[in-house]
């Protein structure tokens, strides 16, 4: 593993740039997910078409959107900024239902409970049901930060450097060394993200400790 | 660049070229499938009855979303390509990637369905005197497809994805328009390679979601009025149950690629 000791400021960039790829999307696509979330969940002739359209999003190919985005808006090829869009549009469509799905399955008689209690619509919405909706959101957050770190490295094909660099030189350069610790470190920074989330989510939602594990 | 793309899409001097890439492209996708179905089904069936072998499943789809596509396939590639001789050297990694790809959904998938049966209805099928195979076949995998055949979908779109990196490994089909324009710095073959791999995705997704629609009891999508509380249990509660087939997608596995 001397390519990793001779490597390692590189590797640390290359690090970085995946991290910033892969978690400024999942923050925004969750910024973007909760209102959609919200009137998919309200409206409920707009939860179908909602669903569906994130539903093809999602069926898109990495590799084709990077390159098609570009052409969209206007943007070089090379530019992250494609591949940051790219991330958030998978984002959001991992994200609506989740949402849609966690705030709909908290208990109407809590609604009820709440409203009883004066909440207002959106005081009520940010205090009592988004937070009880945390769980479910939180189960879905991860798995699109998960597969946001495997996406992103893709982008190495059109020229995008981070952690997938190292795959398009080992590739290039018939190297294994490369490969191997780029896929070690991607694999690594998804259980960091994944575990971030989950620690995140219990220091969200205490009265969840309270309760026996099921 | 929409006209340019639309320009070279109907140029009929491309027909040819473009037929001959998707045949491929969809060959690759069609046998990685069926190979993994042929692997996953049988053993997703075995632990979902069975009950052995949960954690394996489990953690099988998180380790495999977290598993980069690219650098899996790279590795693949360089490792077997130099032990392998004529044209299998190029196909036979890139092929074993995509089943390696397909397997986890289609297991998770396939697993959940059978798991998620309401246990109710399984002794209801042994009182009535079925056996071990026929409460499967009879009473778990009806009630399980939508699961499964969402767990297939899942491996579907993974493997076009994956089979259009793969071009980058000397693979053929339609992502060979994607590199190959990158290669000469031609936008406008990038982007309608790009634009015929978005579509064929789609449309795969779209004829599995009819195939749902038609094979699923409609007892089980919930086509046909139930009594209140007979419900499957954490069944989407969506106004329209025709979109129900089409939504019910949850993504086991996300398209990493």
């Amino acid at each position: 593993m001397s390519y990793f000791t001779s490597h390692l400021s590189d590797i640390a960039t290359l690090l970085g740039r995946h991290l910033y790829l892969a978690v400024l999307p999942l923050l925004i696509g969750l910024l973007i997910a909760l209102p959609l979330g919200w009137l998919a969940r309200r409206y409920s002739w707009l939860y179908p078409p909602l669903i569906i359209g994130t539903g093809l999003l999602y069926t898109l190919p990495s590799l084709a959107l990077f390159i098609l985005l570009p052409g969209l808006l206007g943007t070089q090829i090379l530019d992250p900024f494609n591949v940051l869009v790219a991330m958030t549009v998978y984002t959001v469509a991992l994200l609506v239902r989740t949402v849609a799905d966690g705030l709909g399955a908290v208990p109407v008689e809590v609604q009820m409970s709440a409203t009883a209690m004066g909440y207002k619509p959106l005081a009520r919405l940010v205090r009592v049901e988004l937070p009880l909706a945390v769980p479910v959101i939180a189960a879905g957050l991860r798995v699109a930060a998960v597969s946001n770190v495997s996406i992103v490295s893709v982008a190495a094909i059109i020229g995008v450097s981070q952690l997938g660099s190292l795959f398009t030189d080992g590739f290039n350069r018939n190297f294994l060394d490369p490969i191997v610790i780029g896929i070690v470190a991607c694999v690594v920074l998804a259980l960091v993200l994944d575990l971030t989330i989950v620690g995140l989510t219990r220091v969200l939602t205490p009265w969840q400790r309270l309760r026996v594990a099921s | 660049m929409i006209g340019d793309v639309l320009g070279w899409l109907t140029d009929p001097a491309h027909a040819a070229d473009i037929g001959r890439r998707l045949l491929e492209h969809l060959e690759y996708t069609l046998v990685a499938v069926l190979v993994a179905a042929i692997i996953a089904v049988p053993l997703g069936l075995w632990i979902g009855h069975t009950g052995r072998g949960k954690v394996l499943v489990v953690t099988l789809a998180g380790a495999a979303r977290a598993i980069p596509t690219l650098g899996l396939l790279y590795f693949v590639v360089l490792f077997l390509g130099p032990r392998l001789s004529g044209d299998l050297a190029f196909y036979l990694p890139n092929e074993l990637v995509l089943v390696i790809l397909a397997v986890p959904p289609i297991l998770s998938g396939v697993y959940a369905g059978i798991d998620e049966v309401d246990p109710a209805a399984r002794d209801a099928a042994k009182g009535m005197g079925m056996r071990g195979l026929e409460v499967l076949r009879k009473v778990e995998v009806p009630v399980a497809l939508p699961l499964m055949l969402s767990g297939l979908r899942s491996a579907f779109l993974q493997v076009i994805a994956t089979a259009t990196i793969a071009a980058t490994a000397a693979l053929g089909g339609l992502g060979r328009f994607l590199i190959d324009g990158l290669a000469v710095r031609d936008y406008t073959q990038m982007a309608s390679g790009a634009l015929l791999v978005a579509l064929l995705a789609i449309v795969v997704d779209l004829v599995l979601a009819t195939v749902q629609r038609l094979v699923v009891s409609p007892g089980v999508s919930g086509r046909v009025d139930r009594r209140a509380g007979r419900g499957r249990g954490g069944s989407p509660e969506t106004a329209d149950p025709a979109e129900a087939a089409v939504s019910t997608h949850r993504p086991a596995l996300p398209t990493s690629a």
